[in-house]
């Protein structure tokens, strides 16, 4: 894997407010990463400053070894990069026209013009839409011509500022579902803003939290989430345990994924094959000693107590079964079970109790 | 009421005669304020884009400026313009005071605040994103100010009929520096204003129909336009 784009002391300052302090930032080719955190808390900032849209920020942008505005002109840079925002931000044009503006910048030959807005068209199933003004189309159409649109250039980087969050739920699905498969099919390399975990988990390679401008924790999703860096990661990205997996059987609704060698039952219908994230909530896992076979818990893990930590009301217990799990369990069961560190206990939780994510 | 009558059926058998003079006259103050109107969406435009567009000290003085200059009385215009093509004047040595291209000049400096101002308002309802959504999707700097501008042609084709409307029924600056001199810088509202003077009703309504007409057909076309573009 190569970089294409590394950023490096990347500042950005407002009527003496710190917008942005990015320190370093490296993204692979063909990577998709995906940055989370809550709203102001410098998402879209990183992506306009990393386009080169801000005129004062300090700090050097890098794509593909040249930094950008020393060795490569901002214009050119410009040109190998699109942004699609939250709004939609179309032409007052057809839909075709606005698919072709990025062309038509470039001064590109109308027969290639029409070819790539065609095929973009298709690509993002707005094909029918193309002699359609822009100001009659729903939400999603607009976001999916928006799409097509920074597509349509051929970028070799895009940037997405929360693309689906103006979209109401069904949209917003669909649309997930194909920017996942064009951006596979396409290999473009991506950065995302998001404060939807369940869309980070689902469209990106990495994760970056970001919380008051700066980057906090930056991994592979299942890492960031299940070894949060700090307090405000842990409360954002949530305490559910993530667990990837490949579908191995299916039997009457319930699929059989395999996790690290381990078998987990889950619902729903999935191919044998695919790939799964699964989520688990803390208060869905029940811990024993022995478990009786009368229980209509699915799944049964046997697994090492790494960590008990006090949470007030509760305690929250860290297991490795072969991959790691968390529990929540009150005062009273940890004195029944007599609980420990290093003790070994069994941990079991239903199968409907794991929320289940396409990967 | 014999001599409203009077004035309107004589009125119209000028019109229908299709008159020598008035035709000249109507041609006249078509050519005139026609070309102060595109002088005024050339300068009026730009100008109003540069200003929408980027943040300096004192913007909001300027755009205040150019407010009021919506407002401009055009006998003010005329007193100016006039002293300054004045024989002593700066300009005298042009000698082109009492000509119709005097009356440009005046109708042009009457114009191009409306159209700056209707600019700036129009290019300032854009979204802000709008500009960065252009830039990041390849264009120039050049490229992003005429997309933007294409984006507001709407508003922009009313900043037009109203710098339109506003100069060809103008009279002070008109009479004061086209002189109102018959058959060279006569204009359906200085015309109009000498008719009436002399009582020649029937000559003054015929005028004053064919003004109001050319105003009517003009918008007409304007929101034909734009009522078809947004429908679409």
């Amino acid at each position: 894997m190569t970089s294409i784009l590394e950023a490096k002391g990347l500042r950005v300052e407002r009527a003496g407010a710190q917008l942005l302090d990015v320190l370093h930032l490296n993204i692979e080719e063909s990577e998709v990463l995906a940055l989370i955190g809550p709203n102001g808390a410098g998402k879209s900032t990183l992506l306009v400053t990393l386009c080169h849209l801000f005129k004062s920020f300090s700090g050097a942008i890098i794509f593909k070894g040249k930094q950008v505005g020393r060795e490569l002109p901002v214009s050119q840079y410009r040109r190998r990069i699109s942004m699609v925002f939250q709004e939609p931000l179309l032409f007052n044009a057809t839909v075709f026209e606005n698919v072709a503006a990025g062309l038509r910048f470039r001064s590109i030959g109308r027969q290639e013009i029409e070819g790539s807005v065609k095929e973009n068209l298709e690509r993002f199933g707005i094909g029918h839409l193309s002699d359609r003004s822009a100001r009659t189309l729903s939400g999603g159409e607009a976001q999916r011509t928006s799409l097509a649109r920074a597509f349509a250039v051929k970028p070799d980087m895009l940037f997405l500022d929360e693309p689906f969050s103006a979209l109401d739920p069904p949209t917003r699905e669909s649309l997930i579902e194909d920017l996942e498969r064009i951006l596979d099919e396409s290999g473009t390399t991506a950065i995302f803003a998001t404060h939807d975990r369940i869309e980070a988990l689902r469209l990106s390679d990495r994760i970056a939290v970001m919380n008051q401008g700066r980057i906090l924790q930056i991994g592979a999703p299942d890492d960031v989430m299940n070894h949060p860096a700090d307090e405000f990661v842990a409360s954002f990205v949530g305490v559910e345990t993530i667990l990837k997996g490949k579908v191995t059987g299916k039997k009457l609704g319930i699929v059989t994924v395999s996790v690290l060698g381990h078998e987990v039952a889950v619902i729903g219908d999935y191919g044998i094959g695919e790939n799964l994230i699964l989520c688990i909530r803390p208060e869905n896992v029940t811990l024993s000693i022995n478990p009786s076979e009368t229980t209509s818990a699915r799944n049964t893990f046997r697994g090492t107590i790494e960590r008990i930590v006090p949470m007030g009301l509760f305690h929250k217990v860290e297991l490795d079964c072969g991959f790691p799990l968390v529990a929540y369990i009150t005062q009273d069961a940890v004195d029944a079970l007599s609980l420990c560190e290093g003790s070994d206990v069994a941990a079991s939780l239903k199968a409907t109790a794991i929320h289940v994510v396409r990967k | 009421m014999d001599l409203i009558l009077e004035g309107i059926k004589k009125a119209f058998l000028l019109l229908f005669t299709l008159d020598r003079e008035v035709l000249d006259i109507t041609i006249l103050s078509l050519k005139v304020s026609g070309l102060a109107t595109i002088i005024s969406i050339f300068i009026g435009v730009s100008t109003g884009t540069m200003i929408a567009l980027n943040e300096f000290p004192g913007k909001r003085i300027v755009v205040s400026l150019v407010n009021t200059g919506m407002g401009l009385p055009p006998v003010v215009v005329g007193l100016f313009v006039t002293i300054f093509l004045w024989r002593s004047g700066p300009f005298g040595f042009l000698g082109i005071l009492y000509t119709p291209l005097a009356i440009i000049i005046a109708q042009s400096i009457i114009a191009t605040p409306i159209v700056m101002g209707i600019t700036v308002a129009a290019m300032q309802q854009l979204p802000r994103k709008l500009r960065l959504q252009i830039l990041a999707l390849g264009a120039t700097r050049l490229q992003m100010v005429w997309t933007l501008i294409k984006e507001a042609r709407l508003s922009l084709l009313a900043a037009v009929m109203a710098g339109f409307g506003g100069v060809i029924s103008e009279i002070g600056a008109s009479i004061m520096v086209g002189g109102n001199i018959k058959g060279y810088s006569r204009v359906l509202t200085t015309a109009t204003v000498m008719e009436t003077s002399r009582g020649n009703f029937d000559v003054a309504i015929a005028l004053s129909i064919i003004l109001l007409l050319l105003a009517y057909f003009i918008n007409l076309i304007l929101t034909h336009i734009q009522q078809k573009e947004r429908q679409r």
